[in-house]
């Protein structure tokens, strides 16, 4: 109970300091405007190749319907993910290295309330808003049901967020250790930037001929497995790495601002 | 309330605190008087759990600082050397924050942040943003912060570090307001600040406690060791021998000032006040008195009244 408490009040304090600053409000506006602009260009590449398999409907007879799904839905999640990669940082960077650097890490740790706790509303006050970005998105999507007339399928827009979400729930979980490590926002700006490409470039292993060591290096990149969410698919294997990357990036935080209490 | 035993802090190769005890009772104000560097800061931040201590225990309101770091911290306010505050939240925000984290039930918090509010008089600043305030109404958010839970043990770091006179008055009076019903220490390297402050002072260099005692018997001990300034218009050697024969000085330096003013520095014996004496015999030889002040004991003498012998040979002028 007063686990919950405190780490609600760490999560009040850091939406405060997200709303109170332009962070959140930048944030929100790249990604929405981002997420705008991607939707736009998608759906026009839609209409293109609906508009040419008619015609050739027309021409050559049969025709078929192509999938929003396929050409609407899942490259906007597939750029929306690559935004997520450079937004990522912004909303991780400063959570605990503010705190060193005001000396306002002294409060924390002197007042009852557990290492654990600090590190989990942080990092849910940065999901939290993460999460508020993906639904700000998602509106441009929801357009589609008010004016399609064979409305796309939901699920895999749903289970693609959720994809979308723990991908970029795993950079903000890795950006709240990273923000451990140094009193200076920017260091732990393009430290995280850094880190999180490299997690993102590991998935660049994965092709059809590679070995089984390659295999391995693939399985670690956080894009390999959003690919099955957003087809629609909640796997639970992919969804157990996400959660178990979010878990270990939160136990290097916790156990880095417990060191460090040691070696200061 | 505060039990500390040979407690030890290195960091690395360097020991920033070296076998410290001392005890301090319920209700009791306890100055720590030490130069920068001295370890006040790590003592304080040890009692507090924010550091871990190296050798030793302390125990605060009966509670282990290694063992129960929770309990501790429940029962201890503590106000670091810079006000921990968040400039990008309002006085009531950040209070509100910091009420929670420090496990004011959701009931009381209300009247417990107002009751801060009112004992730090900072209710005209409520909706300020933090950024916004000055160093004294900052100082004022701070100690705030520290009595919100209504903590048995208050730990102060230079509570009126950078404050303008008026304000270290007021600050000065709110923490003798706070004595009794809390235990306090605090730190300083202002020595009548702990006379008016204290009950007890303990005086701590390079790690070790030097002296321990009240403020009464330490100024006591250390006014008669005082120097007291001369400034004389005439002969500069001539009013130095005059200075020098009267009964009780011990040391006597000149030196020339403006205007061909002669300042002499004086050390008499301990206890004894001659500062009629002195003006007497300077105004008899022929000289024009222009100045006579008893100078203010600085840390640094003290110190070397406290850790050195040749006390007298070294003392600097202040």
């Amino acid at each position: 109970m007063t686990a919950l408490r405190n780490t609600a009040a760490i999560v009040g304090k850091e939406w405060r300091h997200y709303f109170g600053s332009p962070i959140a409000w930048v944030a929100l506006f790249v990604w929405t405007m981002l997420f705008g602009i991607f939707y736009y260009f998608s759906f026009s590449f839609f209409l293109e190749q609906s508009m040419r398999i008619a015609q050739q409907g027309m021409e050559y007879g049969g025709g078929m319907k192509i999938s929003l799904n396929e050409y609407l839905i899942r490259p906007l999640f597939h750029n929306m993910a690559v935004v997520a990669l450079f937004l990522a940082p912004m909303l991780t960077m400063r959570l605990f290295a503010e705190e060193k650097r005001q000396g306002t890490i002294e409060l924390l740790a002197t007042s009852p309330i557990s290492v654990f706790q600090i590190v989990l509303g942080k990092f849910l006050a940065a999901s939290g808003l993460y999460a508020l970005m993906i639904l700000a998105g998602l509106v441009n999507v929801a357009l589609i049901w008010s004016y399609a007339t064979s409305p796309p399928e939901w699920k895999p827009v749903a289970t693609g967020a959720l994809g979308l979400f723990l991908l970029g729930a795993c950079f903000l979980a890795m950006g709240t250790f990273v923000s451990t490590l140094t009193r200076n926002q920017i260091v732990a700006g393009i430290l995280s930037f850094c880190l999180f490409l490299g997690m993102w470039t590991l998935g660049w292993a994965d092709d059809p001929t590679a070995g089984p060591v390659m295999k391995a290096v693939a399985y670690l990149g956080v894009t390999t497995h959003l690919e099955d969410f957003v087809k629609g698919v909640v796997d639970l294997k992919a969804a157990a790495f996400y959660l178990s990357v979010i878990t270990f990036g939160l136990f290097l935080a916790h156990q880095s601002v417990e060191s460090q209490r040691w070696r200061a | 309330m505060i039990e500390v035993e040979s407690l030890t802090k290195r960091y690395g190769r360097a020991t920033a605190v070296d076998g410290i005890s001392f005890r301090v009772e319920k209700g009791e104000v306890l100055g720590f008087l030490g130069p920068n560097g001295a370890g006040k800061t790590t003592t304080m931040r040890i009692l507090t759990c924010y550091l871990p201590p190296t050798e030793g225990t302390a125990r605060v309101a009966g509670c282990d600082v290694f063992a129960q770091p929770m309990d501790v911290k429940r029962r201890v306010g503590y106000l670091p050397e810079t006000p921990p505050l968040y400039p990008d939240l309002s006085v009531a925000e950040y209070l509100d924050f910091c009420a929670k984290i420090k496990g004011v039930p959701a009931r009381e918090r209300k009247t417990r942040v107002a009751e801060a509010v009112e004992k730090c008089r900072v209710g005209d600043v409520r909706t300020k943003l933090i950024a916004k305030l000055s160093k004294g109404y900052r100082q004022r958010v701070g100690l705030a912060q520290a009595i919100l839970h209504n903590p048995d043990v208050l730990i102060l770091d230079e509570p009126t570090a950078g404050l303008d006179p008026k304000q270290i008055i007021e600050t000065r009076e709110l923490i003798r307001g706070l004595a009794g019903s809390h235990t306090v220490i605090l730190s300083t390297h202002i020595l009548p600040e702990v006379s008016m402050t204290c009950g007890r002072v303990v005086i701590i260099n390079k790690g070790r406690v030097v002296a321990e005692d009240t403020p009464d018997n330490l100024t006591r001990r250390l006014k008669g060791a005082g120097t007291t300034r001369l400034e004389v218009r005439g002969d500069e050697a001539s009013a130095l021998a005059a200075v020098r024969a009267v009964p009780g000085v011990l040391v006597a330096h000149a030196r020339a000032g403006h205007d061909g003013i002669a300042v002499i520095d004086v050390e008499a014996e301990a206890g004894r006040d001659v500062r009629a004496e002195l003006a007497w015999a300077v105004v008899t030889k022929g000289h024009s008195l222009v100045g006579l002040q008893q100078m203010g004991m600085s840390l640094e003498e003290i110190f070397l009244h406290l850790t050195t012998a040749d006390a007298e040979e070294s003392a600097p002028a202040a």
